[in-house]
């Protein structure tokens, strides 16, 4: 890259991260679609978690005026992201934290890497984290000697299963009680021999195994839900008091985080605190949320670094349209709706970010040829727009993505003799009784070739009618 | 430039020209009166465990939740009126992790109460001490008064100082990582008691 | 009331009869309806494939033909969700201002059948007779883009001789989704099992909709299936009445699946 372009918007760097699939959607999506045990965790998972939500979010009055204060506080936030993010760096830098810039993945996990090691650990200790699974930092750790420990339930049950996350709120949402006993059982050292498959039993194995591991590790990596520009002050949101322990117990805290995380001031987060529990586990407030301003004297971490990340964000910004997917808070509401999500899980989508939101917003910071297929993943339902607790218009994004996709050279020949077709009468009134020759292509179009023979191979073609409605409304 | 320089560039290339700033509507709840009722509800939906007592009963409100003989450690500002004599307290001045974990709870006060959430939470003062000492303990003793509880997350936000270190809680230590269902107890405290003084 | 008929691609090419039941309806309850010919198609199926240039010519194409008309209709929900939500902005992408606002202007007198029934004509018993045992699928842009909410199933249940019978999990998608259901065809087929596998369960003859292509779509599944269960159109369970079927008019109702 030349020095001039340096400052123009980038997409995230290939080869490094997780934010590209290695095959397309509908390949991926169809050996899910085949693994019937997946189906099932899905829809009962799915199923749970949209009647919880619903039930909480029914009980707010003011749901729909928080939704817009959400999505404008946010779309203000990406007006102004410069200045907050150089006011951010000031406060933090004020209250006793260090603050870094990363232009992309590499970047970052270079930064990391030495921060760690300057603290002379080979072993990190992590809270769930997006950003730093979409970066690879896990890889480039272990690539440094250095090993992350994972500290969230669903990430452990992903770590130890040598598997990958499928969803934003719950990686291991593949996952059912049966197999994770067999994951810990295989792979959990010192574990009961004797586990069962409850829930509270395989919880507290995890406490259990991680406790040691919590008191004796100096160092801890962490994303962040929220950063508030007005004050410096950082916020988590979790559940389980894996957060707090890495955020107070190890001497130095690195946080990770990407530079839309944003927030103007302190009263914003009055809006999302309520937005996000509801919409992402259900929950009136999740069980622990942390917030800390720099380093607090004789409490908690006493070196703390802030990595304010780019990778592709600046890229998603400059498109005026599509800029609204970096107001997405992590919820995974659009996820738990999402009928294609819940019939072929994560993974299918490649990135680390899977469903609605994940279509719009990893072709976006890869840029679209590198996701195409990603776009044409969702039926335009809309049921993800509905949910979003900050109003992404995920179905427009995706229609408007679609437009900067690259197309098959054989279906944009179609599609331009076909709209030619539609603004001439005549040549429609034609093609319309063409298709009547449809009969020709056998029973009910079971001999269509591809791609058309997708439809027929569970569908039957309606039988064309003997006349069009304006032969009809002719003949009147 | 610098990688900070280009990153700034890069998001005001992206932006321009640049727009107008968005003012957001605010037409959510702020004002609303506090349900103390409301609150224990929340509580107790998330398992957490409700006493409302007068101040003079709460030594003997902890007397009756941990066994005679456990091991306490508290925030160094705790009402010393608060701890029965059946229990041995260690006041936290500067106590190691391994003894706050070793101990069989933690009672300290709280800075607010959230009623339409069932949070309280704790924001570091010397009745509540360093956040490692609630997060150890496998109990947890919170002690509130009703002053210091509010209607909703907004009037919450209103009451805190930002540059303390915050902790809400919202129920003992939780997961839904289990096939989506809410079960408590992973690192946090597995138990908690609220103690509501008038 | 002068109604246009914005008949759609789809009703006109191959599901003729649901157009001919909106037209029979309207006239039947008192207005006339008529036919702007040069009409074809929205373009919807060109902006939800990524091909937004190519559907200017069509807006324009839609936006002249239907701008002289007070009130314009569809039988179908995503039609008018592309009249109403896409329209105006193929046209601003394409730098065509005054086509855009004439755009919303059409678009603000274009209405989905039972919209156009409920909210401009005041009307929820249109006197039909249906004796069927029907369940309704409510279509994901009727219900997510226009809103049409209980309207259809208000005037459903105003219908002598029918018997509706809820759908379970109703709001999920049936998985047609336009070229969705041709670029990812497995996905959308696991979606239209389980829609199937609700429909059956409802023990109803009849599945309704009021969008053909949905109904071309759980209706395709049906068929390949065996089921004898029917998909029909909004259109055509509101427009026959019990004198229609007594004086023999109409034969029984079109059997689509």
């Amino acid at each position: 890259m030349s020095r001039t372009f340096l400052g123009m918007p980038t997409t995230a760097p290939k080869g490094v991260g997780h934010l590209r699939g290695a095959e397309p959607f509908p390949a991926a999506a169809r050996r899910a679609l085949s693994d019937a045990q997946l189906r099932r965790n899905l829809g009962h998972a799915t199923a749970t978690i949209r009647a919880k939500s619903g039930a909480v979010v029914a009980e707010v009055p003011d749901w729909e005026q928080l939704r817009a204060a959400g999505s404008a506080i946010k779309a203000d936030a990406m007006a102004r992201l410069p200045e907050l993010l150089e006011q951010l760096e000031q406060r933090v830098t004020d209250a006793g934290g260090v603050v870094h810039w990363a232009a992309d993945a590499n970047e970052a996990n270079a930064i990391v890497v030495d921060l760690v090691r300057a603290t002379g650990s080979d072993r990190v200790i992590k809270v769930k984290s997006m950003v730093t699974q979409e970066i690879g930092l896990n890889e480039a750790l272990e690539a440094a000697g250095i090993a992350p420990v994972e500290t969230d339930l669903a990430e452990l049950i992903v770590q130890l299963g040598e598997d990958r996350p499928s969803h934003i709120l719950v990686p291991a949402i593949h996952r059912n009680r049966a197999e994770i006993r067999e994951i810990f059982l295989r792979a959990m050292p010192g574990v009961d021999p004797g586990l069962t498959d409850e829930p509270a039993v395989l919880a507290a194995a995890a406490r259990r195994f991680l406790r040691q591991t919590f008191l004796s590790t100096p160092v801890a990596v962490s994303g962040a839900n929220f950063a508030v520009a007005e004050t410096g002050t950082l916020a988590v949101v979790e559940s389980e008091g894996n957060g707090r322990m890495c955020l107070t117990l190890p001497r130095t805290l690195i946080t990770v985080m990407g530079v839309e995380k944003v927030v103007p001031t302190w009263r914003d987060l009055e809006v999302f605190l309520q937005l996000l529990p509801r919409a992402s586990t259900g929950e009136r407030m999740n069980p622990y949320t942390s917030m800390w301003t720099g380093v607090s004297p004789g409490d908690g971490p006493q070196e703390f670094h802030l990595v304010l990340l780019d990778n592709g964000r600046s890229a998603v910004l400059a498109d005026e349209v599509g800029r609204q997917a970096l107001h997405c808070i992590r919820c995974s509401a659009c996820l738990n709706v999402c009928p294609v999500y819940e019939r072929t899980g994560g993974h299918a989508y490649g990135s680390v970010y899977p469903g609605p939101i994940g279509a719009v917003l990893s072709p976006q910071l890869t840029g679209v040829a590198d996701n195409a297929s990603l776009p044409y993943a969702s039926s335009l339902c809309g049921a993800c727009y509905d949910a979003c607790p900050v109003k992404i218009n995920i179905p427009e994004l995706l229609v408007h993505l679609r437009d900067q996709a690259p197309h098959p050279r054989g279906e944009s020949a179609a599609m331009a003799a076909a709209a030619y077709a539609m603004d001439h009468p005549a040549l429609y009134a034609a093609a319309q009784r063409a298709t009547r020759l449809s009969r020709l292509t056998g029973r009910r179009g079971r001999g269509l070739p591809p791609p058309l023979s997708g439809w027929t191979a569970d569908r039957d073609l309606p039988e064309p009618p003997a006349q069009t409605f304006r032969q009809w409304w002719a003949s009147r | 430039m610098t990688t900070r320089e280009i990153i700034l560039a890069r998001l005001r290339a992206a932006l321009a020209p640049a727009p107008a700033p968005v003012e957001a509507p605010r037409e959510y709840r702020r004002d609303a009166p506090v349900d103390l009722d409301r609150l224990v509800d929340r509580l107790t939906d998330y398992r957490a465990h409700v006493h409302r007592v007068a101040e003079p009963a709460v030594a003997d409100t902890v007397a009756a939740i941990l066994p005679a003989g456990a091991t306490v450690v508290v925030p160094p500002a705790l009402p010393p009126a608060w701890l029965p004599a059946t229990v041995t307290a260690r006041s936290d001045d500067d106590l190691d992790h391994t003894t706050i974990a070793a101990a069989d709870g933690v009672i300290t006060a709280a800075a607010v109460a959230i009623a339409d959430t069932g949070t309280v939470i704790l924001d570091g003062s010397p009745d509540q001490g360093r956040r490692v000492l609630s997060l150890l303990p496998d109990l947890h003793i919170c002690v509130i008064r009703t002053a210091q509880v509010v209607a909703n997350v907004p009037q919450a936000l209103s009451r805190l100082t930002p540059h303390r270190p915050l902790t809400w809680i919202s129920g003992p230590s939780a997961t839904s990582d289990i096939e989506l269902n809410r079960v408590e107890g992973v690192h946090g405290p597995r138990t908690l008691h609220l103690i509501l003084l008038p | 009331m002068r109604i246009a008929l914005f008949v759609t691609c789809l009703a006109d090419t191959v599901f003729p009869e649901a157009a001919k039941a909106t037209v029979r309806l309207l006239e039947r309850l008192g207005h006339e309806v008529v036919f702007p010919a040069g009409q074809t198609c929205c373009g919807q199926m060109h902006v939800n494939t990524g091909y937004q240039a190519q559907a200017v010519s069509l807006v324009r194409r839609h936006v002249r033909v239907f701008d002289p008309y007070d009130v314009v209709v569809a039988p179908s929900g995503s039609c008018v969700g592309s009249v109403r939500h896409q329209h105006a902005m193929v046209a601003r992408r394409a730098g065509d201002v005054r086509l855009a606002s004439r755009a919303e202007s059409v678009a603000a007198r274009t209405f989905e059948l039972s919209e156009l029934l409920v909210d401009v004509l005041g009307v929820t018993d249109v006197g039909a007779f249906f004796p069927h045992r029907v369940t309704y699928h409510p279509t994901c842009h009727s219900l997510r883009m226009l809103r049409v909410a209980d309207r259809p199933v208000r005037l459903l249940r105003a219908v002598r001789g029918l018997e509706l019978v809820e759908l379970p999990a109703a709001e999920q998608c049936c998985g047609f989704g336009g070229t969705f259901a041709v670029k990812n065809a497995d996905t959308s087929s696991a979606m239209l099992a389980d829609k199937l596998r609700h429909v059956l369960s409802t023990g109803a003859d009849v599945c309704a909709a009021g969008d053909a292509s949905c109904l071309m779509h759980i209706g395709g599944g049906l068929s390949r299936s065996g089921s004898a269960v029917r998909t029909v159109h909004l259109a055509e369970i509101l427009a026959p009445t019990e004198p229609d079927r007594a004086g023999g008019e109409r034969s029984d109702l079109v059997v689509r699946s």
